[in-house]
């Protein structure tokens, strides 16, 4: 990915700079210019059609200069718009979109409508729970040999392991969609806040570990020397470092501390993003010292700006387009991780929402694997859902971002 | 050249001094040692005492808690491997090397098979993907690779576990070997057996991570199918055929060599998750239950041999980069 980005060549003009203009939009103004080699699907590799949006972008860039009077004749698509008419125009981005909006309003509005809140045991009682013993070799004085059977008919206090589609057994019969879980947790309200954690906490852990790639990537791209072989080494030792180990000795850490069970999800994950904050400096170094040779800002330079606002304004957003695809699929491993550390035990309390959790109760349980599939599939295939969503979203928004890309 | 892979290795190994301390500060945290959780049932009834406990973990090394006894302990880790010799494994009474050697093979074994699977499939359908851009094997390629990628691994597991074992019977759900029967006088039968039981956990992998592989695969075919040398095969009248499989194939080979920078660490390293569903000794699963127990030895030494891993695979693929494509310079 990072190969691919230093082909882009921002053309910044001189107004953008001095309006301090997003400089973004550069990145992809190129869009018709230089690639135009091979469009393979028609035979004619030069063929003269240029398409609308070239048209445009081309047509921005002589609009930026009065004495061309190009502007008349063709319309003008800001960059953000033609980024956006581009996302649109994918039909995966879309889905993704849509799936991310359903999920969020699900976790977040959902709970509002579902008569369970979290925590919430169903205590209206079961009708009949039905189990049976099995003792072999039984032998009695003569020595002949039993196998006994032993039934039991147990009168459950906690409405468990509840059908779909069934109502509690209380005054005010509420439904369960999904049925309840083992402990009587109705599962459809329980997947609603499990989104609410996921979807918050992967938010959180993105946007803390790429402030902080952004802010260290920035400082050793653009001080270079000693900073950059500080800033650099500590990514070089921290990716060195396998996670998921560490993260399992910080959970027993934070076990024998005596840590909030409340907090510790949030504690590891706190942890996470001190860990994965590297992809992100790598990433915006990389570019930066791109950048930096640029003419544009050898006339940042010529101008006398302080190197914050050189960073900051005109190096950082440069780097946005990369960034934005890389937090939006950062997004997804997050919740995949955050799955993984609550079906390893060391997310929520045992009582709490968290789609890991739900997973992980069908492990070395064979009753809840087999018969039970509501208490463990729908929660993985949220999993899969939200993670999918943002993939989708991301995979859109490179390609949309990409300037080289024809479509 | 040879200077450059010295420098490198010289500094390697910097690195992997700083990685081993930190590691190693960071195992020491922990509160609940070995001797303790051993010795916890025996030091409740109080038949240990306090005084006895302590000779134990002096025994052990971990009686010094404080900055220097966690230095001078460090040192003995660093002394005795540098020398080759990890130490002993607390909970599994073994050298940790040969329990590592013991254990790695099967996890390697079916990481083996997974990547060959991967690769023979995702290849071909990631350069098919690209050469029908947008076309109808393109979507459904990269959705299917999505929803791979978007398999949490405990997930895609159970879910394999629930279907083929349970359902329809097809694979057994867990271990790596048949023990109810006596394999003493039929290698071939045991050997097949084995590879019976990996069946599942080698698809798990490959679902998971086929995705990325067919993602990367058609990414370079297409920067490929962009350059000049393509049009003017083409302009030189070749089939298509011969375009894409001599021309382009050749070229899009080259970034994969970089993806041998994580597939060194993850052939040997074991899958801490997977291995624990599926119940297989591999690597991961020993790993797993030290890092469970604070069985100091054997965490470093485990965690240590994925950094070094880690390390080898970058520089490996490094070195291969510049083999394999001549325009790479070194810099610096």
């Amino acid at each position: 990915m990072e190969e691919k980005s230093k082909k882009q060549e921002p053309m910044p003009s001189a107004e953008a700079l001095e309006a301090n203009g997003a400089p973004m939009s550069e990145g992809i103004e190129e869009n018709g210019a230089p690639m135009s080699a091979i469009t393979e699907t028609d035979g004619a590799p030069m063929s003269e059609a240029v398409n609308e949006e070239e048209n445009a972008t081309a047509a921005e860039e002589e609009a930026a200069v009065p004495e061309l009077s190009a502007a008349d004749r063709v319309r003008i698509i800001s960059p953000l718009r033609l980024v956006l008419k581009r996302f649109f125009r994918s039909k995966l981005s879309v889905i993704g979109l849509t799936m991310f909006v359903v999920l969020l309003l699900f976790s977040f509005v959902g709970p509002l409508f579902v008569g369970w809140s979290e925590g919430e045991v169903d205590a209206s009682g079961t009708g009949i729970s039905y189990s049976y013993r099995r003792m072999e070799g039984i032998r009695d004085d003569e020595g002949n040999s039993y196998t006994i059977y032993a039934d039991d008919i147990v009168k459950s206090d906690i409405n468990n392991h509840a059908m779909p589609f069934s109502w509690s057994h209380e005054e005010n019969a509420r439904l369960h969609v999904l049925g309840t879980d083992k402990n009587g947790h109705d599962i459809f309200a329980y997947l609603m806040y499990g989104g609410r954690l996921s979807l918050t906490l992967s938010f959180l852990v993105v946007i803390i570990y790429s402030l902080i790639g952004i802010v260290l990537g920035g400082l050793a791209g653009y001080f270079g020397k000693w900073v950059d072989m500080i800033i650099m080494r500590i990514v070089d030792i921290l990716s060195c470092i396998p996670s998921l180990p560490i993260l399992l000795i910080l959970g027993a850490i934070l076990e024998s501390l005596k840590v909030d069970q409340n907090l510790r999800i949030y504690y590891m994950m706190g942890f996470l993003a001190l860990l994965s904050w590297t992809g992100v400096a790598r990433l915006v170094r990389g570019q930066i010292l791109f950048l930096r040779e640029q003419e544009y800002i050898v006339a940042a330079e010529a101008l006398g700006l302080s190197p914050l606002r050189k960073i900051f304004r005109h190096l950082v957003p440069n780097v946005m387009p990369q960034l934005i695809v890389s937090m939006t699929l950062g997004l997804g491993s997050m919740i995949l991780y955050e799955a993984t550390l609550s079906f390893l035990g060391l997310g929520v309390p045992p009582d709490a929402a968290s789609w890991g959790q739900m997973v992980q109760s069908a492990v070395g349980d064979t009753a809840i694997l087999n018969y039970y599939v509501e208490c463990w599939l729908p929660a993985g295939i949220m999993i899969i859902l939200a993670v999918l969503a943002f993939n989708f979203i991301g995979d859109g928004l490179r390609d949309a971002l990409d300037p080289k890309m024809k479509r | 050249m040879a200077k450059y892979i010295l420098k490198r290795v010289l500094y390697s190994i910097l690195i992997l001094f700083i990685v081993s301390i930190l590691l190693y500060v960071l195992v020491r945290c922990l509160p609940m040692d070995y001797v303790e959780q051993k010795f916890l049932s025996q030091a409740q009834q109080g038949t240990i005492n306090a005084e006895e406990l302590y000779r134990i973990k002096e025994l052990y090394g971990l009686a010094d808690n404080s900055f220097l006894g966690i230095l001078r302990g460090y040192w003995n880790w660093l002394t005795s491997a540098l020398g080759g010799d990890l130490g002993t494994s607390f909970l599994y009474n073994q050298p940790v090397t040969t329990v590592i050697a013991d254990h790695m093979w099967t996890s390697f074994g079916i990481a083996i098979a997974a990547y060959i699977l991967q690769f023979a499939i995702a290849i071909p359908l990631g350069i098919k993907a690209a050469t029908r851009q947008y076309g109808a094997i393109d979507y459904t390629t990269t959705v299917f690779a999505m929803i791979g990628i978007s398999f949490p691994s405990f997930f895609i597991a159970i879910l394999l576990i629930k279907v083929f074992s349970f359902q329809l019977g097809w694979f057994p759900s867990q271990g790596i070997l048949d023990a109810t029967i006596d394999w003493a006088g039929d290698p071939v039968g045991k050997f097949g057996n084995q590879m019976w039981h990996i069946v599942l956990p080698m698809l798990a992998i490959t679902i998971i991570s086929i995705g990325g592989l067919m993602r990367h695969t058609r990414t370079n075919t297409l920067e490929v199918l962009n350059q000049d040398f393509i049009r003017t095969a083409r302009a030189k009248g070749l089939s298509e055929r011969t375009v894409v499989y001599k021309h382009v194939f050749r070229n899009t080979m080259v970034p994969l060599v970089t993806m041998i920078a994580g597939i060194v660490p993850s052939l040997f390293g074991g899958m801490m998750i997977l291995e624990q569903v599926f119940a297989l000794p591999g690597i991961g699963q020993i790993a797993y239950n030290a890092l469970k127990q604070g069985d100091i030895p054997f965490i470093m030494g485990y965690n240590m041999f994925i950094a070094i891993l880690t390390v080898l695979g970058t520089l490996l693929s490094d070195i291969l980069y510049m083999v394999v494509d001549p325009r790479i310079k070194i810099s610096r």
